[in-house]
């Protein structure tokens, strides 16, 4: 698998992101993409966008990275089919750069919450979850303030009915509709989640449940 | 512009005394300016010149083995093996978070990273130390809740995680609240930054953010008594911007990596004043600044304001002309403001110039060497009165009475909304005794813990200062770290008061004297005097934070017992109940002596759980609360039930020092059991853990019932 990570000034889960990917393995390590890149590096199959306060989150979280040189041409990487995985700053990007649907609210106790959640794979379709098995419960952990997801009825129904709900929290703490945690574009290639894999994907962190994400992604990638 | 006339009043203002400003006039030779008065009072106000307290801290142990770099620079930096090194300080920043919360603790802990990231280390660990006023005070809930908001808003948004700290209530705080930010980070032994500038000619470069009239007074302000004006003072509150830092701190790096950076310093306490001072002081220099080239955020700011501004996340350089492009560089990348505000002098003078004027012209030797220093009289803590007797009680009501108590509460509510684990390295997090991080890219860790018992130090300021030390050796020793070294934050009253200052003088020497039997030599600190309201101090409050390593991190011990494995208590138990949690919380006494502190015995225990740490499933050391609410905590972790022999209020809820409870299997058991009888630790099996219920001699409760109490508690509190 060949990936980049993407750093927009204020991402604080690069570094987190790229060691993740690094450790399955791969066609070398990850490459770090500064946001004022107009282009992304050849032949990759998977962007990150990692964690963090991109622009200081100063105004909606993730809108000014949305605009930011580089994000045109992950929209045309996503475009192409390419893999983009959004993870909690990068899910609130891809919701602004309209690669997902919906829309990243204030949670609903209004706090930022850091603490290990409880979630079910709702979808192993997806070379993000097929290494899960499904309905599988899991635990990860999630660090955010604006993780109340939140979209109109239709989407939520078209989400629902398309089976793009990749992650639901067993006990919601933040009021995100449908108890969603993480959702998939149409083409099931752009993966955006609240929840960090990253932080819950060696031993030492006391929890590999965020590893078979990268390990599925790694495999899916693999030259046949 | 006119620069207003000096005044008895002005001086005054300025938190000069007459005989201070007669000092001025001394070295000057003449009448300062209004600028001059300004620098002058930034320079020496207890904030920045630790004046009442320097003769006392002068005897604290600041050297060892381990001690790359002790007090005097922006942080400590301390040999942590492999040519690494961990850079760490804590810092008040309680004036500002009373006046404003959020701003004020948010302020505090950019200043703790920047100090940090000065000195070439990455931020890789924050603490806070907290300490409130009573929850029945109208402003206490807001203060906690803007407080813990702004600690969370700065440090998760720069990206460090918060792994540890302290929360505490007591009236003593209701007009002056605590605020002590801790970083640690991590640099090459070998690619230390300094502050003392060398070279003649040699470029003064500003960057970072603009400077506005923010924070103008700060310092002056922190050194200051609070009255009813105190509304008033709101607007010298600097406003944080963590963005603009995580970006600096990147940008600081990246630059020091080029080889530009001669010598650094952060603009903190009284901006642009300290820093230049400090980088020509040190390198015996002098600075000539030229104020037109400095950024500014607003219009027509005078000399005097922007040499007192305390505009935020801004540093100072002297960098090697040469490099100047490569520099600019990185700064471009990162959309950070850099420009040359001056250059570094052979003479002994600090000159600053602002619209074709002189400004000042000053002695920069006198500036930063001279500031007065006072021996204040101080009088000895008289020591407590005999304790009344203690009414025994239904020791699981004693246990309810402490879970349901903010004060030994579980925090959660606090620590879940700091980020814990960002950068990934995080391996233990907040809510168990120490908070440990990787050694990002090997298998080192390093342990952190924050520490103090107000109580006992107001009654006893020598042993309550060793014991301050004593706990933060024995939360490191638990998890499995060798203590490495310590950094103090000194929190007291009016030091012009004879018992305030005996408070601090008992305080320094107790510290002192735990902190060289226990090999943890202090490498940094900050002292905040004056916290008192209307004449009323707080509790003395010296906090002390400190480092562990681990050389692997199979050397951690788990906090999380399993069931069927016995419960031993290392360490003597007298049933030592004055100023303890259960007389606070359960019969709102505050007497007694503080618990004597044996460092032979803490030295010797606390190594010897290091030594034996294969035997040991999980630890605990035993603080306040004392072995009844140190069972409960490890029981909780292990989500398992804990069954102790004795019923007697003193042995369950006494807070002898140099204790631990371990959790082993039976055949653990009696190997410790040897191996301290060869050491001569006291050792003895006081129950085991399994089951569903908690129970003290014949007394029980359902785990679950106390635990819902325990994780609730706070949040009932607060919200």
């Amino acid at each position: 698998m060949k990936s980049a990570v993407i750093q927009f000034p204020g991402s604080n889960c690069d570094r987190d992101l790229a060691m993740a990917l690094n450790r399955v393995g791969g066609a070398g390590p990850a490459q770090i993409v500064w946001h004022k890149e107009t282009s992304l590096p050849a032949g990759l199959d998977l962007v990150a966008i990692p964690g963090g306060f991109s622009f200081g989150d100063y105004l909606r979280c993730g809108a000014i990275a949305a605009r930011s040189p580089i994000t045109r041409a992950i929209v045309a990487f996503a475009k192409r089919g390419g893999h983009v995985l959004g993870v909690c700053n990068g899910f609130q990007v891809l919701t602004e750069a309209g690669l997902l649907p919906g829309a990243l609210m204030r949670n609903a106790n209004l706090k930022y919450i850091c603490r290990t959640v409880g979630l079910r794979v709702d979808t192993t379709d997806s070379a993000f979850t097929a290494g899960y098995a499904p309905g599988q419960e899991i635990a990860l952990p999630i660090a955010h303030h604006d993780g109340n997801y939140t979209a109109d009825a239709d989407t939520l129904a078209r989400l629902e009915d398309a089976g793009r709900v990749a992650f639901r929290y067993t006990d919601n703490p933040n009021g995100s509709a449908g108890d969603i945690a993480g959702i998939l574009s149409a083409n099931r290639r752009v993966l955006g989640m609240m929840p960090h894999p990253e932080r819950a994907s060696e031993t030492a962190h006391g929890n590999t449940d965020g590893a078979v994400l990268f390990r599925s992604l790694a495999d899916a990638m693999a030259p046949a | 512009m006119q620069e207003p006339q000096i005044t008895e009043d002005l001086i005054a203002a300025h938190g000069l005394k007459p005989e201070e400003y007669a000092e001025i006039i001394r070295l000057l030779n003449r009448e300062p300016s209004f600028t001059e008065l300004g620098i002058f009072s930034a320079m020496w106000n207890e904030h920045c010149s630790y004046k009442s307290s320097r003769k006392w801290l002068r005897t604290l142990p600041t050297s060892g083995l381990q001690v790359i770099c002790g007090p005097g620079e922006n942080a400590g930096v301390v040999d942590i093996g492999d040519g690494q090194a961990v850079v760490f300080k804590m810092e008040s920043h309680n004036h500002p978070s009373y006046i404003e919360p959020y701003q004020g603790a948010a302020t505090g802990v950019g200043g703790i990273l920047r100090d940090v990231f000065t000195m070439g280390a990455r931020p890789i660990a924050a603490m806070n130390s907290l300490s409130f006023g009573s929850l029945d005070h109208p402003r206490t809930r807001q203060l906690v809740h803007g407080v813990v908001e702004g600690i969370g808003g700065y440090g998760n948004c720069f990206g460090v995680p918060t792994v540890g700290g302290e929360l505490r209530f007591h009236p003593a705080y209701d007009g002056n609240c605590l605020v002590n930010a801790f970083a640690a980070g991590l640099a090459d032994a070998d690619s230390i930054f300094y502050s003392a500038a060398s070279g003649v000619g040699m470029p003064v470069v500003y960057l970072g953010a603009k400077t506005g009239r923010d924070g103008v007074g700060g310092a002056t302000m922190a050194s200051a008594e609070f009255d009813d004006t105190i509304e008033e003072k709101r607007p010298t509150v600097q406003v944080g911007d963590p963005f603009t830092e995580k970006r600096l701190m990147e940008a600081t790096l990246e630059l020091m990596a080029t080889g530009a950076v001669i010598s650094i310093q952060d603009m903190g306490a009284a901006g642009l004043t300290c820093s230049a001072v400090e980088m020509g002081d040190k390198g015996n220099l002098g600075v000539e600044l030229d104020l037109d080239s400095v950024p500014v955020r607003e219009e027509n700011m005078t000399a005097y304001e922007m040499m007192l501004s305390e505009s935020q996340e801004r540093m100072l350089m002297v960098l090697r002309p040469e490099k100047e492009a490569a520099a600019k560089a990185v700064f471009a990348k990162w959309d950070l403001d850099f420009a040359i505000v001056g250059h570094t002098i052979d003479e002994d003078r600090f000159v600053v110039r602002h619209c074709g004027a002189v400004k000042a012209d000053l002695p920069l030797k006198a500036l930063s060497g001279t500031a007065p220093e006072y021996d204040r009289p101080w009088q000895e803590t008289p020591a407590a009165d005999p304790m009344a007797d203690v009414p025994g009680i239904d020791p699981i009501d004693g246990l309810r009475a402490l879970l349901s108590s903010p004060n030994y509460a579980s925090k959660a509510w606090v620590y879940e909304q700091y980020d814990s684990q960002v950068m990934a390295d995080t391996v233990r997090l907040p809510g168990q005794g120490a908070g440990i991080v990787r050694v990002h890219g090997t298998g080192k860790a390093l342990a952190f813990t924050s520490d103090v018992t107000p109580r006992y130090v107001r009654a006893n300021p020598v042993e309550g200062g060793k014991q301050a030390v004593a706990e933060a050796f024995r939360n490191l020793c638990a998890v499995g770290a060798r203590p490495l070294a310590a950094t103090d934050n000194l929190n007291f009253g009016n030091p012009e008061k004879p018992e305030i200052m005996g408070q601090l003088v008992g305080a320094i020497r107790g510290i002192g004297a735990a902190c060289t039997a226990l090999d943890m030599p202090i490498v940094s600190g900050n002292v905040s005097l004056y916290n008192e309201t209307d004449g009323r101090a707080i509790l003395p409050t010296p906090t002390i934070g400190a480092v562990g390593l681990l050389a692997h991190l199979d050397e951690i011990i788990a906090a999380a017992p399993e069931a069927g494995q016995l419960a031993l208590l290392i360490g003597e138990s007298h049933g030592h109940l004055g100023q303890s949690a259960l007389l606070y919380e359960v019969f709102n006494r505050e007497d007694g002596d503080a618990p004597p502190v044996d460092l032979g015995a803490e030295r010797r225990n606390g190594e010897f759980i290091r030594d034996n740490r294969a035997l040991i499933a999980a630890c605990t050391d035993l603080s306040d609360g004392g072995l009844a609410l140190a069972a409960f905590e490890m029981a909780a972790a292990g989500g398992i039930g804990v069954q102790l022999d004795t019923d007697d209020t003193p042995i369950l809820f006494g807070e002898d020092q140099a204790r631990y409870l371990i959790a082993c299997s039976f055949d653990q058991a009696e190997a410790l059991m040897v191996a301290a009888g060869q050491a001569d630790v006291p050792i003895a099996a006081v129950g085991r853990f399994g089951g569903d219920i908690v129970q003290f001699g014949t007394a029980q409760a359902p785990l679950a019932e106390l635990a819902t109490l325990y994780r609730t508690a706070l949040a009932t509190a607060l919200d």
